[in-house]
């Protein structure tokens, strides 16, 4: 076999297995990208959300319930507020006033079901995302959080 | 007063750093043996001023020297010694000294022990470890100095995150590091290739030691970091894809293939240019990699202290690191002719298929972290995504899947010319151990993804498929079995190495199916003395205490686990409160056997309607979960055991003149 053929061969497989790559990519990226809103923006959206998205903000104080293994509180931007439940052992840095991103669906009458809230490893930290927000609508003091 | 020395000796190391970065390359250049000879002193030089900065921090720490910043934002006098010590390198700034300090060790590995190296490839090596010190000391001095002064001095610290008051942590960033910063031995290998514009045999003999090494010590790292996140963060998972868990494995895919092109370049002369190109983006992921850790540019479970100016530095060091070293490449590569011709069923023929299949899957990895930056970017900030586990396992799973059907047949094709029909006869058995391992599989397990049985022939083929090229070489049953043991003992220990890596991920194959396809789970709320069925086991949460830690309060659940009334267990655990950081933090229960772990954690209390105390109990059962540690220890087992094989050792036999000779400038020409 020749150096040319063998190239070839070798830059034909690598071709045939990127774009087998590629396919798989844009398959998955289409059912697998998780938005991120806040409740503000969701209150903008037209339509609300039908798949799996993230929901960020702050757990307001005092909204804290527990029923069972489902805790129901209520995520705020300082805007807009949604309820929201979840059920199972809540990550060690939930706390009322401390922000949270949480996965879940939207129910029919506007309340948020989460199936996962995710766990940051810092008090001092404020999901970056959940900061973005609150600076947008001005609730943020960046120097609260300062380390 | 230490902490000055720590801080004096810093400067050093760049100073030292910079003057090993130019004249050795000069010197090369012209032939000047004093100046490449220096490359040696500077490194060591370097290395021991690093190791006096790294102890003077870490006397800082054990001393409580709440005077220095970082001591005082992530120590406290009440912590245990063993967290005193991991809170060293429990920060950002401590992590960093520790990057270029291990940087700076190999360099001296290299200086020491690379005596049989070429003076001027050895004083290039060195020169561009040194330009990447140049870089991270800098970093290090003008934006994180670790010895920055408070005053006045507090009198006590804010204490270590509770998350990584764990012996497991203690150890994962050193191990972490020593893998990611020891690709830039093989970064600086080839960058010093490029510039001799020479690759050969040898060149690949030099460099493959330090990648294994590399690649063993990030396996260990990463097992051990996913292992911690199993039974510390209490969800009862191993690996999330987080971007920061990405960062550390697209290292690993990279280096992996590294490791195999390189055998290509040492055995039969080819592949030349793409080895070289895979070692520059092996070290370019694992800069990419401290780059996302250490800048919070994406949302991540481990991203704690951010800053970026922090984060545009380490980009700007990512920036001109990659982009010299791929305009090097550009210029020098095209010169760089293979040597051997072969066929496309051959080993070399598996081997390059091996480094597609890597390299793309490490490209969907690198795609899937950094998508969400990219929409950010192109949405103007309005667009915020995350890209969770299903794209990985849409995309990443699949690729692997060819990877190691191969993994079973690559290593019995024979170098340069092979043929697919002696690889099948051999792999008879192995197709065999795939049809009975699916066949038991659905039997056995009837319930879960319909998948699964396959995965587990997957993993069947794979060990079947390397045991049949491990008994090909030693003849195990062609000929009497005390000579199979005698070809055994004196098998190449490089080979007894790849066996056992490629048995460690079949190994790993099994537990990662395991826990992801059969895994079942319960939670309930439960007042002591109270039972719950779920999981197909009765938990019983039998009792609850409340105590003292040295520097945390606990409430201490024991659940006791019954299977039909059978008792199997009780777990036990916990939740810390630490008063000094505000934070609680969730100690898993977990009884292992060989077939599954039984996880157990406790949540907050609660009360039920007749306002009695409750507690949120999350129940378990992980089958196979304890294979994924196996296999990575039977990985990392082999990795070593091949770093030890006579033919890997670089200047071995000399080791014992390494301390005097450094003062002979008169290094010998290898080879």
């Amino acid at each position: 076999m020749k150096r040319k053929h063998r190239r070839l061969m070798v830059v034909l497989t690598s071709l045939g297995l990127l774009g087998a790559a590629a396919a798989l990519v844009l398959t998955a990226v289409e059912d697998s990208l998780v938005f991120f809103y806040t409740p503000s923006d969701l209150a903008e959206r037209p339509t609300p959300p039908e798949s799996l998205f993230r929901l960020g903000g702050l757990v307001e104080e005092g909204s804290v319930r527990k029923d069972g293994a489902t805790t129901h509180f209520n995520v705020t931007d300082l805007q807009k507020t949604i309820p929201a439940s979840f059920t199972g052992v809540l990550p060690d840095l939930f706390r009322p006033g401390q922000g949270v991103v949480a996965e879940g669906t939207l129910n029919p009458d506007g309340s948020f079901t989460a199936t996962e809230v995710l766990a940051k490893h810092d008090e001092t930290y404020m999901p970056k995302e959940v900061a973005d927000a609150l600076r947008e609508s001005g609730q943020w003091r960046d120097e609260s959080v300062a380390q | 007063m230490i902490a000055e020395i720590g801080q004096f000796v810093l400067i050093l190391a760049l100073v030292l750093a910079g003057v090993q970065a130019t004249l050795p390359l000069w010197g090369a250049a012209r032939g000047h043996n004093a100046l490449m000879v220096l490359a040696d002193r500077t490194a060591i030089g370097q290395a021991v001023a690093l190791l006096i900065a790294f102890a003077a921090l870490t006397h800082g720490f054990v001393t409580s020297d709440f005077s220095l910043t970082v001591v005082f934002q992530n120590s406290h006098s009440l912590k245990p010694m063993l967290y005193k010590v991991s809170g060293v390198w429990g920060n950002h700034e401590g992590s960093m000294l520790l990057w270029v300090l291990v940087l700076a060790l190999f360099s001296a590995a290299v200086a020491l022990f690379g005596r049989n190296l070429p003076p001027s490839l050895k004083a290039r090596v060195l020169a561009v470890q040194a330009m990447i010190g140049v870089g991270f000391l800098a970093f290090i001095i003008f934006t994180s100095n670790p010895f920055a002064r408070l005053s006045p001095a507090p009198l006590d610290g804010t204490g270590l995150n509770p998350l990584l008051q764990d012996p497991g942590l203690a150890f994962h960033p050193p191990l972490l590091y020593l893998g990611y910063v020891g690709f830039s031995m093989a970064f600086s290998f080839a960058v010093a290739a490029l510039i001799e514009g020479r690759v050969d045999a040898a060149w690949a003999r030099w460099v493959r030691p330090w990648t294994l090494a590399a690649w063993t010590f990030l396996t260990a790292g990463i097992a051990l970091g996913s292992w911690w996140a199993y039974y510390e963060l209490g969800w009862g998972g191993w690996w999330f894809w987080d971007p920061v868990e990405n960062a550390s494995f697209m290292p690993w895919l990279f280096g992996t293939a590294l490791l195999h092109s390189a055998i290509v370049v040492e055995k039969r002369d080819a592949l030349k240019s793409w080895t070289i190109l895979l070692a520059i983006l092996t070290f370019s992921m694992s800069l990419l990699g401290t780059f996302l850790v250490r800048s919070g540019v994406l949302t991540s479970v481990h991203a704690f202290a951010t800053d970026p100016e922090r984060g545009i530095f380490i980009l700007a060091i990512l920036a001109l690191t990659i982009g010299i070293a791929l305009t090097l490449f550009a210029i020098r590569a095209p010169g760089m002719k293979g040597g051997g011709l072969f066929a496309p069923v051959s080993r070399e023929g598996a081997l390059i298929f091996n480094n597609m299949l890597l390299t793309i899957a490490a490209g969907t990895v690198l795609l899937g972290t950094l998508y969400p930056l990219i929409l950010e970017a192109f949405s103007g900030g309005t667009a915020k995504v995350s890209v969770g586990p299903p794209f990985f396992n849409a995309t990443f799973v699949p690729i692997m899947v060819p990877l190691v059907i191969m993994m079973s047949i690559g290593p019995l094709l024979a170098w340069k010319r092979g043929t697919l029909r002696t690889a099948a006869h051999k792999l008879i058995p192995a197709a065999i151990a795939t049809i009975l391992a699916i066949g038991a599989t659905f039997i056995l397990v009837p319930e879960g993804p319909g998948l699964a049985p396959f995965a587990m022939g997957l993993a069947a083929w794979l060990a079947a498929g390397t045991l049949a090229e491990w008994a090909g070489r030693i003849k195990l049953f062609a000929i009497p079995v005390p000579e199979s043991w005698r070809r055994l003992k004196g098998l190449p220990r490089a080979a007894s190495g790849m066996t056992l890596a490629h048995l460690g991920l079949a190994i790993m194959i099994v537990g990662i199916t395991g826990s992801s396809a059969w895994r079942t789970e319960l939670i309930t709320t439960l007042v002591p003395g109270e039972s719950a069925n779920g999981a197909g086991h009765t938990v019983t949460l039998s009792e609850i205490s409340q105590g003292r830690g040295p520097n945390y309060n606990y409430e201490r659940a024991t659940l006791l686990i019954t299977d039909n009334g059978r008792e199997i267990t009780t777990l036990t655990t916990e939740r810390r409160f630490f008063p000094i950081a505000g934070q609680t933090t969730t100690e898993a229960g977990i009884y292992t056997t060989i077939l599954s772990d039984l996880y157990g954690v406790i949540g907050e209390r609660g009360r039920t309607p007749d306002t009695s105390d409750a507690w949120t109990v999350r129940f378990f059962v992980n089958p196979l979960v304890p294979w994924i540690w196996l296999g990575a220890m039977v990985m990392v087992f082999g990795g070593s055991l091949s770093l030890t094989d006579r033919r890997h050792r670089v200047g071995a036999p000399r080791r014992a003149a390494a301390t005097d000779s450094t003062s002979q400038p008169s290094p010998v020409a290898a080879e």
